[in-house]
């Protein structure tokens, strides 16, 4: 027994800040006082909060430390660890009350929240499979097997009401008794863990945190379905995920969960790890299946749909990593207590990835039908440095935007759906009064524009199309019709295309120009752009009474385009100027502004 | 998207050679692998030359037309050598919102390289990346492995004096 444990974040975002070096210096440190038996130190995966990372948290105290770096470990653990006295100025102030310490459930970010998919995630080690067990693991995979037929497997799936949490919102047991019902010699359960939106992370951590729990689910799955192998595809930007679960099956097949005749049942299940290569089309799953198979990622005409004809040219079951962390609990559970969380038609939870403009950047799982206004003002801690929030970006590339005046929508597939956007895997960028709404879309759309595979034209060359009528708006070049040819063009590219990338790249565009009309008329008629952001129609101006003649700018000048003698105020020449912003940095006296 | 191939003469080792016939030999039987043996042989070579890429698809059986167009679709793949140190900043929505373009554009204008290229004397090699995750320190730019992370333009110059003087 240990009388002390210490957790410390190993999520990407906290090994980007040297969380491993802070485990390390930890270990050193307690081993240089004897306390190596008494107190465990564990790499966990991520708490969410990754705004403050690296972050630490001492059990049995509770103690949130934010923000920690080397050099403050030997100050914890000679003060916390050995003297017990807390290092009160490294506690997150969320947590601190009248010198009382809060728990984290307690705590805004945390109040809210309801963690189902990452209920092990930060809580336990995830390179340790008797830790999973001891957190009920593999339990719903020996109900499954032991005590329950298949049909009743995909019977608590289709009652609880779980819809795939990829993006497309198709209900998850549905899709199993497709599959199901297919009869061949080889079927595949595939789990798309190509997490290509740009923002979301959230795949990521639950790999990262809790890779057992995605192998019971796909083992469950392959149960229900009648198939005995799976791939997990993974983004080979995500090292640290492919290496833990790696580990993880390896531990699984050692302990007889993988392999030959799991819990003496007859059912034989293998998996293996597949890694893209930098393909966002690869997240569509005829796409991420000819990956698998080794040829160019590019997605196929359906049907014939993956339950008929899929990996191999055989039966497969598809779906995303959040959608299987679901199903170990959902067998355990029940589907009436699954069902009993969210709204009548999105049960169950989902995970935000927050980013851009707020405060507590970083992962959050809410029920279904939580407002936006509650994750963003009160979970997220609102808009940073006192800005105005303009909207929130959900579903990265393929979504909208939620502006202002619909923050108090409650979040579920059909209400996004119903206002012009699209759940998407759950990024939510958030962004201020100093973001460009077109630019923002134009950002989108070089996304796709670049990694549109070329097979169906409507997308290869209607959404370049729609880059170039955005660059000229950019550019203060368009006229008011070519705003109505956008967004008819736009229309054509969303129905014509071959695959979901098409079918959902002009989004981003079509959401703006709903929500955001008026910022386009701006870039059009006035030739500005509101909020600073569209550097072809800033113009950088000398303040008069501001400046003292100093000639600094004009020397820093690459292109000679400031006039003035010393000591009188100098002038930009505006048709010199080629905006480059060294003068305005250079200014010592803040004369320079853009307009 | 559009790959820069690289004009520089090929220079493999015969340490590297048997490096990468090796790993064809052990995944020739299995044309799924493709993708697999690229990767394995990018991280031999740094990059994916032309010459590699006939000898994966000579010895696995594949048409070379086939592995060219697999190294032409990901982005991961390299057709070009990267310099000694690989400056990749992150482009994701998070860290564009935060800035990011500043931050891309501040290191192409002290290195003189745009996105894509590597400087001649080869020690620095720049480009964008898709989103890796680190969405709470953003906008966040890679070095090789470190991380760099909450950054603004100002702190480029200083950070490349660092490698500068490595």
């Amino acid at each position: 027994m240990y009388r002390s444990h210490v957790l410390v974040c190993g999520g990407t975002g906290c090994t980007s800040s040297h969380s491993h070096e802070i485990i390390e210096k930890l270990e050193s440190e307690i081993a240089a006082r004897g306390l190596q038996d008494e107190i465990k130190v564990i790499k966990t995966g991520c708490f969410g909060l990754c705004a403050l990372g690296p972050i630490m948290i001492v059990y049995p105290e509770g103690c949130f430390y934010s923000e920690v770096t080397v050099e403050d470990v030997p100050e914890i653990v000679e003060e916390h660890l050995l003297k017990g006295r807390m290092v009160t100025r490294l506690l997150y102030d969320e947590t601190v009350q009248a010198d009382e310490i809060k728990s984290l459930e307690q705590t805004k970010f945390y109040a809210k929240q309801k963690r189902v998919t990452l209920r092990n995630c930060g809580v336990i080690d995830p390179e340790n499979i008797d830790e999973y067990i001891a957190h009920d693991g593999y339990q719903a995979l020996e109900k499954c097997l032991n005590r329950m037929t298949p049909d009743e497997v995909i019977n608590v799936v289709k009652d609880s009401g779980l819809r795939g949490r990829g993006g497309g919102g198709f209900p998850t047991g549905l899709k199993w008794s497709f599959a199901a019902k297919n009869s061949a010699d080889q079927k595949y359960v595939v789990c798309n863990a190509d997490e290509g939106d740009p923002g979301a992370f959230m795949d990521r951590s639950i790999l990262e945190g809790d890779p057992h729990c995605i192998i019971e689910a796909m083992a469950i799955c392959g149960y229900a379905i009648g198939a005995s192998e799976g791939y997990v595809y993974v983004r080979a930007e995500y090292p640290i995920a492919v290496k833990r679960l790696q580990i993880a099956i390896d531990q699984a097949k050692e302990y007889g969960l993988l392999g030959e005749n799991i819990f003496d049942s007859g059912f034989n299940f293998d998996l293996h790890i597949r890694l893209g290569a930098g393909a966002f089309v690869c997240g569509e799953e005829t796409a991420l299946m000819t990956s698998i198979e080794g040829n160019r990622g590019e997605p196929r005409p359906r049907p014939p749909f993956p339950a008929v004809k899929g990996l191999f040219g055989k039966p497969t079951n598809n779906n995303n990593v959040e959608t299987y962390a679901n199903i170990p609990q959902i067998i355990l559970k029940g589907a009436e207590w699954f069902a009993s969380m969210g709204t009548e038609k999105s049960t169950g939870t989902k995970v935000f990835a927050l980013g851009g403009k707020i405060r507590n950047t970083g992962l959050v799982e809410v029920p279904m039908g939580t407002t936006l206004r509650e994750v963003i003002e009160d979970i997220g801690g609102g808009i940073p440095n006192g800005k105005k929030f303009k909207a929130a970006q959900t579903g990265g590339p393929s979504g909208g935007c939620i502006p202002a005046d619909l923050m108090d929508t409650a979040i579920d597939f059909d209400n996004l759906t119903a206002i012009g956007c699209m759940m998407g895997s759950g990024g939510l960028i958030v962004m201020d009064e100093d973001n460009c709404m077109v630019d923002i879309a134009k950002f989108f759309l070089e996304f796709t524009v670049d990694e549109s595979c070329g097979k169906c034209s409507p997308c290869r060359i209607g959404t370049k199309r729609m880059m170039e009528m955005l660059e000229k708006i950019t550019e203060g070049k368009a006229t008011l019709e070519d705003l109505d040819k956008l967004e008819e063009l736009a229309l054509y590219v969303k129905q014509n295309s071959l695959c979901g990338l098409g079918q959902t790249a002009p989004n981003p565009v079509l959401a703006t120009l709903k929500f955001f009309r008026h910022e386009y008329e701006a870039h059009v008629v006035d030739k500005k752009c509101p909020a600073g952001v569209c550097k072809a129609l800033l113009n950088y101006k000398i303040k008069e009474d501001m400046c003292k003649g100093c000639t600094l700018c004009a020397r820093k000048c690459p292109v000679g385009a400031i006039s003035g003698t010393v000591k009188n105020p100098h002038k930009i020449d505006t048709a010199k100027c080629i905006k480059c912003g060294a003068c305005m940095e250079s200014c010592k006296f803040k004369a320079i502004i853009k307009e | 998207m559009l790959k820069k191939i690289s004009k520089f003469p090929f220079k493999g080792t015969p340490e590297q050679e048997a490096q990468l016939k090796a790993l064809i030999e052990e995944n020739k039987h299995d044309s799924s692998m493709l993708m697999h043996v690229m990767q394995q042989a990018q991280l031999i070579y740094g990059y994916l030359p032309f010459e590699v890429q006939v000898m994966i698809a000579e010895g696995m059986d594949i048409p070379l037309e086939k592995v060219y167009g697999v190294s032409t679709f990901y982005a991961q793949f390299s057709l070009s050598p990267k310099g000694k140190y690989n400056i990749s900043v992150c482009l994701g929505t998070a860290c564009y919102v935060k800035g990011a373009q500043s931050i891309l554009d501040e290191i192409a204008k002290q290195l003189g390289i745009s996105a894509g290229e590597c400087t001649e004397d080869g020690v620095f090699s720049l480009e964008a990346s898709r989103c890796i995750g680190a969405c709470g320190l953003a906008p966040v730019m890679n070095i090789n492995d470190e991380v760099y992370g909450k950054l603004t333009p100002d702190q480029v110059a200083g950070i490349l004096a660092k490698y500068k003087e490595a």
